[in-house]
């Protein structure tokens, strides 16, 4: 049997994209926290300091692919069909954190939403809410 | 007063790369005109998202598309305003081919005096088979009392 832990570890570390990123992982039980800390090169806009919207967007549809990988484990990684980014707060130069909740599964199509944060949980900065195909292998 | 436009024009690819996550993802200014942005991103090995195929993580491409909707809302402004993303749909419509430089067009197609409304396509080499659309409404923040929304 192997670790989950370690086996999204290794998920992470082969997608080069989330090496450029920075992005990091912990697991409690099934459910992963996506952990971007704040690094220069994610800043979009110098004055005032933020991080890039791109960037925020990007980091919610990893923690969305990571986290159907989870708990649906397939053996290639879903899709992204489409995605809806909701800003609401600045991305200030601190570490943020995001966690995906499967609204539904299907057998090819998962409704995913994720949520990212920075100091305060109870404050998200911004939200995604997507479409995912699972298998995308047997869609050619 | 000098237009958003005349500076975009005049500074030309130095504008991309005053955005650190723009310049590190490396986005090239391919052109701007009047409420339209036109940038491409090389394709590199450490934007790959999927290893198994070598395909552009979505993320890279959903930056490229944000960045060059907030050039083309500069691109219509009539003076400098500070903007902030309010949302952005992206629809995937298939995996970019590795290897393929991607190239996003932006058209801000309705600004009022708060909101700008704009669209963007991207495609890896055909503009009639696009792997990308966005849509997105950007605020224009001047008159808010503090900013709101993602740079």
């Amino acid at each position: 049997m192997s670790d989950p832990a370690e086996d999204l570890k290794a998920v992470l570390a082969r997608i080069p994209y989330a090496r450029f990123l920075g992005v990091e992982a912990e697991l409690h039980g099934d459910e992963m926290t996506a952990i971007l800390p704040f690094s220069q090169h994610l800043i979009g806009n110098p004055s005032p300091a933020a991080i890039h919207g791109g960037v925020l967007g990007a980091l919610m549809e990893i923690t969305a692919l990571a986290q159907l990988s989870i708990t649906h484990g397939h053996a290639r990684m879903p899709r992204v069909v489409d995605v809806t980014v909701q800003y609401l707060r600045s991305g200030k130069p601190l570490t943020t954190y995001a966690r995906a909740r499967i609204i539904r599964a299907g057998r090819r199509i998962a409704n995913v939403h994720v949520e990212c944060w920075q100091a305060e949980r109870a404050n998200p900065i911004a939200s995604l809410h997507g479409h995912f195909l699972l298998s995308p292998k047997e869609e050619g | 007063m000098t237009k958003p436009l005349e500076t975009m024009k005049a500074m030309g690819q130095a504008l991309i790369e005053a955005s650190p996550q723009a310049h590190a993802l490396g986005c090239e200014l391919v052109s701007v005109d009047h409420a339209e942005a036109v940038l491409r991103l090389p394709y590199r090995k450490d934007l790959i998202g999927d290893p198994d195929t070598g395909v552009i993580a979505g993320g890279a491409v959903t930056t490229l598309l944000d960045h060059t909707l907030g050039q083309a809302v500069w691109a219509s402004l009539p003076e400098y305003t500070p903007i902030a993303t309010l949302d952005l749909r992206i629809d995937y419509m298939r995996p970019a081919e590795p290897g393929m430089a991607i190239t996003a067009h932006a058209h801000c197609y309705k600004l009022t005096r708060t909101v700008a409304f704009v669209r963007a396509t991207a495609h890896d080499g055909d503009p009639a088979d696009p792997v990308a659309t966005a849509q997105a409404a950007f605020m224009l923040t001047s008159s808010a009392p503090a900013a709101r929304g993602a740079a």
